[in-house]
């Protein structure tokens, strides 16, 4: 208990810094590496021959984010098929065979990470630094940069620029990933993780068998994986080996590589609205404008309206992880009964050098912040530990990947205000806009996709032969395997349940489509709401307005996530996890 | 206002048309523009033919004929319940259009031609720009505008205030209204409107519904129900392969069951019921809405610009004290003035002697007094007294040259007072006793009382009031600072209305006002909610996005809260009928497993008896809670004034944490009551 609550603590006095840095990237104001990275920042502009000043509209940003992304997932592609040549491939890789790669692609183009092949035997290290880990950077500087234009929208400064997506997605990659990347790679050599280009290690072990050691450029890899919340191992099992993950400290490192931006969004964000306001009230005539009101601490740190936005997620994800936790520290009575000492919790799957408790928030993290690394295995999670993480990637907006998961829980903050708004009689505003039809439209929509995808897609694996092939462990576990694939896929988190036979025609192709869908539609969708807000002209704020830069607005925003998300995905947990656990302990 | 209204909330007459209107609305082409309820219907038809033909889609057991017909039958009377809610909110609008017709009827018309002569015409034949002769006595054919003439005009009708007005041509009294009776004199009127599109006419359609739209909020709101239905569309459809895959063959009827529980039906039952009936609240406050977008906007209201006459004030100068000058006794001059104001009925010879007598003046009348009225050419009134003495009250001048006449002397000070009650903004009036200047009466213009109230009221909720007045600034401000309003303009010129609202508007503040002259039309117009007095001229209605049809200005501040339950109404039942969601789900999840996983029964939190009657509960609670939330829609939710915080909180308790619990309870009795009904029929 005590571990979990340090690492919170430590967490959110690291996340303000890095918020505040995230904000000045964000909002292009001066930081102390300006005079070294605007000049690399210039020499790419200058080579790619971009004019990063030049604003784009909603639409343009995300044709720009697509476009660019498409290039990117056809060039990745092309690799992935030949990879088979001989440079960078000690270890003679084949070719990845299409339906995979049209996966791999996919998944690492969306962030999502979801690994239907081993990466020891799967890839050469050529496909792993120019597909995997370049991917990993690009996809997550198109997550942030999609974030940056959507705050820039609803903060308003401006009628129709939501800024540059090209130089966006440069500094974001020459500020941000990569000046992080370094330390944190060092950090992770430090503890001991691999990064050579030599061939695989093969050793005789104590009883005299060999064994080969997979190995390569890890440690590049590990850090960016965690950072971008991508998730893809190097190896198959991923953070749970010691060769990603060796330490208490790497775990740490990679724990807090992935929770710093997520939760650094959010302050940008706050900030961000922040001067969006303020520059329109001093725009007013001084007679006019409120008196100045002084800001708390907090709403200082967060901004206010990131602060309630903060809370609510932080909320989501102490619940979660307190439930996580809770259930593997019950352990299993199926094997209590044989006679195993359940005194350690449900130790099944878990590395001993981690432990129940580190694998619960581990399991908590990485999905809350939909990155898909995973310390253990998800599979033998008990039913409602696993639950957890189901849950989370159904809910998508527990801090969340690389910003869309603020994206998402604005979303859900539309939806909250929109009610709320009504019951203080006025109709619905928020951050100062208005919420009228075509923004609800809009939501709704986005809101529609991520069920759709997941239940669909589900219902479609086990209603036909194809997808039934598949699932290793039929009845209620069966059940969690395929909405686990799904959920991860949808919510572009790449956490494998594994136990899921999943390298077939049917699951390459479907949660390639789930995948695609599930990042873009949104992303399109979310934009079109900013550049809407961002065309409204400001309210009034007075006495009735509703305040959402409250405690009590962050609570009603937990209830929302949870009203809507638990009924939609109630029926089918309840079949799942839940019918499992009961099955269990019955 | 509320009194009338709960007494007339269901007449034998509304309820018969509204049993009937539920049924005719079962039309699907009607049942498709309200997609929830739609949905439920469909769900019906479904269901329906599963009774005919159980096994049609598949389905084995036979014994499920009766489930499915019950199922059925509680779906159709779901939707029954739906059309019921908005024929009642109707029907009541239709009752009040109704009496509005009566008055609509045909008349005769005397038409003038160019010539002044006459022809008798029907009033369906009369065209803008035609000029009609009404007498004492007969009704005004259709709207217009006096052009001759002054004539005492009986407006029941319409404003169900039997107290005639006056109509006169020119200025703000020029407006008639068709429908109306001349009651003496005569007037001279040309007509400003085409047949069928009179005010009357439009007031019918208002009133009726006739040519009502969903307003932008009612469009938001609808797309987010019916984007949760959608939701639970994918939910239900998945259900049954996933279901079919952990070995749960569900019955399509029971999964008709559960979506029609899950989807809002509360809500989307009653949705354009609490619309109709907010527009009938403001209808029966007698306040005419052109639209519901008008309605709504006035929840937003951030500024209100009211006229200092008539709104805040009387308009009429009130005794407010008695100034005596040195050397006179107040109470001396307390008696003079009562003594001139015995028989004086304007207004401030009436609150003259109210004041004199509440200060403790009792004189009463000598016998054989002479009263003489105020006139223009006086400018004072008075008493000669049997004894000789003569007392007069009047304009400072003309007081002083009266007792100059009489070989009196100015007292110093008089100049002194008269100016320091004219710079309050007060009008002085002289009182003298023969030759002998007794002292000044300040007269005042008085605040409504509960004004100031009123206002602190509108500013908890955030509501800034701005006062508009003629006067100069310092009486303005006196005035501004006893009513508490927030700001005024002083010397107020149409023009500056105007630039007023423009300027709170940039600020994205929405702007209410009230007006009546011709010259408050485009401020009328620019105003997010302009509100005109029936009074008013033409120009100034038409501008207007409603009409008062009391012309009493101060009815905005109710409008406004009006606008605000409306929206209250629609959050509050929205949240409602979602929260509901969690104990329908406790009811028919494990119902609907616990064949297969008998463990899932621990859900059963309510301890239901069978699973048919868990499921048959849910959808029953489902369809009666429309029917039970009715007179709220209708009356909608009670409102208090109160910070936006504190509202949120306190709704969200009742409906939100209310709408959890009750479908717990309710779910469980109707349990209790269904069971053994069940048992006997064998389900």
């Amino acid at each position: 208990m005590l571990q979990l609550v340090l690492t919170g603590v430590l967490y959110l006095i690291l996340v303000i810094p890095v918020g505040r840095y995230l904000y000045h990237i964000a909002a292009g104001k001066h930081t102390f590496a300006d005079p070294v990275l605007d000049r690399i920042d210039d020499v790419i502009y200058k080579i790619v021959g971009v004019d990063p000043h030049r604003g784009m509209n909603w639409r343009q940003y995300a044709l720009a984010l697509i476009g660019t992304n498409a290039v990117m997932i056809a060039i990745g592609y092309l690799i992935l098929r030949i990879q088979s040549i001989g440079i960078f491939n000690p270890n003679h890789i084949g070719s990845m065979e299409p339906s995979l790669a049209f996966n791999t692609i996919i998944s690492f183009m969306t962030n999502t990470n979801l690994q239907h092949y081993s990466g020891e035997s799967g890839l050469s290290y050529l496909s792993q630094m120019l597909v995997i880990t370049f991917m990993m950077f690009v996809s997550a500087a198109s997550g942030y940069a999609a974030c940056v234009a959507f705050i820039r929208g609803v903060a308003g400064k401006t009628k129709d620029n939501v800024g540059n997506f090209f130089s966006d997605l440069v500094r974001i990659t020459t500020r941000v990933l990569l000046p992080f990347s370094l330390v944190g790679g060092l950090l992770l050599v430090w503890q001991g993780v691999p990064q050579t280009f030599s061939e695989n290690i093969v050793v005789e072990t104590l009883e005299g068998t060999f064994q080969v050691l997979a190995t390569g450029p890890v440690a590049a890899l590990e850090i960016i994986k965690h950072l971008g919340t991508n998730g893809g191992g190097f190896f198959g099992a991923n953070s749970s080996t010691p060769m990603e993950n060796p330490t208490i400290l790497s775990n740490l490192i990679e724990l807090y590589s992935m929770m710093l931006l997520p939760g650094a969004c959010v302050i940008t964000f706050g900030k961000m609205v922040g001067d969006g306001r303020r520059t329109h009230q001093e725009s007013k005539k001084p007679e006019h404008a409120l008196p100045a009101h002084r800001e708390g601490m907090t709403a200082r740190l967060f901004g206010a309206e990131g602060r309630s936005i903060f809370l609510a997620m932080s909320v989501l994800f102490v619940i979660g992880l307190s439930l996580c936790f809770w259930a593997e520290s019950q352990g299993n009575p199926a094997l209590a009964e044989a006679g195993l000492s359940q005194s350690m919790g449900s130790m099944e799957g878990k590395e001993v050098r981690f432990g129940v408790a580190q694998s619960a928030l581990f399991t908590t993290v990485t999905t809350s912040f939909t990155t898909g690394t995973i310390n253990n295995m998800h599979d033998t999670l008990t039913p409602l530990g696993g639950l957890v993480p189901l849950l989370h990637m159904m809910l998508n907006c527990v801090f969340g990947g690389k910003g869309v998961g603020l994206m998402n829980i604005i979303l859900y903050a539309i939806l909250a205000v929109f009610i709320c708004g009504l019951m203080v009689g006025r109709t619905p505003e928020y951050l100062g806009k208005k919420i009228e039809g075509r923004e609800m439209k809009l939501t709704a929509l986005a809101i529609i996709i991520h069920p759709l995808l997941i239940l669909a897609f589900s219902a479609l694996a086990v209603a036909t032969s194809a997808g039934q092939a598949g699932i290793t462990n039929p009845g209620f576990h069966g059940l969690t395997q395929v909405l686990y694939e799904y959920a991860s896929s949808a919510a572009n988190n790449g956490s494998g349940f594994e136990g899921l036979a999943d390298n077939t025609y049917f699951w390459n192709i479907t949660t390639g489509l789930v995948m695609f869908l599930g990042r873009y539609l949104p992303i399109v969708l979310q934009l079109a709401i900013a550049g809407s807000l961002m065309k409204k002209s400001y309210v009034n704020e007075s006495a009735g307005t509703l305040q959402t830069s409250t405690v009590s607005f962050s609570v009603i925003l937990v209830f929302v996530v949870y009203i809507f998300a638990a009924l939609t995905f109630f029926p089918a947990l309840a079949l799942g996890p839940i019918a499992e656990h009961l099955t269990l302990w019955g | 206002m509320s009194k009338k209204q709960s007494k007339k909330l269901l007449t034998p007459e509304i309820l018969k048309q509204a049993l009937l209107g539920a049924v005719k609305k079962l039309d699907p082409r009607y049942m498709i523009k309200n997609p929830v309820m739609f949905v439920v219907e469909v769900g019906f038809f479904i269901t329906l033919l599963l009774t005919i033909v159980p096994g049609l889609f598949g389905e084995t057991d036979s014994s499920l004929r009766t489930y499915n017909l019950i199922v059925s039958v509680i779906l159709l009377v779901t939707v029954l319940f739906a059309n019921f809610a908005e024929s009642v909110a109707e029907g009541r609008g239709k009752a009040q259009a109704a009496s509005l017709k009566k008055t609509q009827k045909d008349t005769v018309a005397h038409r003038l031609d160019e010539h002044g002569d006459e022809t008798i015409v029907s009033s369906s034949e009369l065209k803008k720009g035609d000029v009609v002769m009404v007498t004492a006595g007969e009704v005004i054919p259709s709207d217009g505008e006096v052009i001759e003439g002054i004539a005492s005009v009986d407006e029941s009708a319409i404003t169900g205030e039997s107290a005639p007005v006056v109509r006169e041509s020119g200025g703000d009294f020029c407006s008639v209204t068709g429908g109306t009776t001349v009651v003496s004199d005569w007037l001279k009127i040309r007509i400003t409107s085409d047949p069928g599109n009179s005010f009357l006419d439009r007031m019918i359609a208002l009133v009726e519904g006739a040519s009502r739209k969903k307003t932008p909020n009612e469009i938001a709101l609808s797309t987010l129900l019916i984007s949760l239905t959608i939701i639970f569309l994918i939910v239900i459809v998945t259900l049954y392969p996933i279901g079919k895959y952990c070995g749960v063959q569900l019955p399509l009827s029971t999964l008709i069951a559960l979506m029609v529980c899950l989807i809002p039906t509360t809500i989307g039952g009653l949705l354009s019921a609490i619309g109709i009936a907010g527009m009938d609240r403001v209808t029966r406050f007698n306040v005419i809405a052109m639209s519901g977008k008008a309605v709504e906007a006035c929840g937003d209201v951030d500024t209100m610009i009211l006229d200092k006459t008539g709104t805040i004030t009387f308009g009429n100068r009130l005794a407010a004290d008695f100034l005596p000058v040195d050397g006179a006794d107040r109470s001396e001059l307390i008696r003079c003035a009562a003594l001139t104001s015995l028989h004086d009925d304007t207004p401030e010879g009436k609150s003259t002697l109210d004041l004199a007598r509440r200060m403790g003046d009792c004189s009463q009348e000598a016998p054989g007094s002479t009263f003489l009225d105020f006139t223009a050419q006086t400018r004072m009134s008075g008493v000669d007294l049997p004894d000789g003495r003569a007392v007069r009250k009047g304009a400072a001048d003309a007081i002083e040259q009266y007792a100059r006449a009489q070989g009196g002397s100015i007292p110093s000070d008089l100049h002194t007072i008269v100016e320091q009650v004219s710079s309050l903004g007060g009008t002085p009036l002289a009182v003298c006793e023969n030759d002998k200047i007794l002292g000044v009466i300040y007269l005042k213009d008085t605040v409504k009382p509960g004004m100031a109230e009123r206002f602190e009221r509108l500013r908890a909720i955030g509501i800034k009031t701005i006062m508009c007045t003629g006067d100069n600034p310092l009486t303005a401000a006196t005035i501004a600072k006893e009513a508490g309003v927030d700001g005024f303009i002083a010397e107020c010129k149409p023009e500056d209305k105007i630039h007023v609202i423009k300027q709170e508007q940039a600020e994205g503040k929405i702007v209410a006002m009230t007006g009546d002259g011709t010259n408050d039309a485009p401020a009328l117009a620019q105003a997010n909610v302009g509100l005109a007095m029936n009074s008013g001229t033409t120009a100034a209605k038409e501008a207007a996005n409603m009409v008062d049809l009391d012309s009493d200005p101060t009815k905005i501040l109710e409008v406004v809260e009006i606008g605000k339950q409306l929206l209250i109404t629609r959050g509050s039942l929205t949240t409602f009928s979602i929260a509901n969601d969690i104990a329908k789900y406790f009811a028919i999840i494990p119902a609907m497993f616990m064949a297969a996983v008998p463990q899932l029964g621990v859900l059963n939190i309510m301890g239901l008896a069978t699973q048919n009657s868990a499921i048959l509960s849910a959808l029953i609670f489902n369809a009666i809670i429309i029917p039970c939330l009715i007179p709220l829609a209708m009356k909608g939710v009670k409102y208090r004034p109160m910070s936006s915080g504190k509202l949120l909180g306190r709704n969200m308790l009742i409906y939100g944490l209310g709408g959890v619990i009750a479908p717990f309870v309710g779910i469980k009795l109707i349990d209790l009551l269904i069971a053994p009904i069940l048992v006997l029929l064998g389900i």
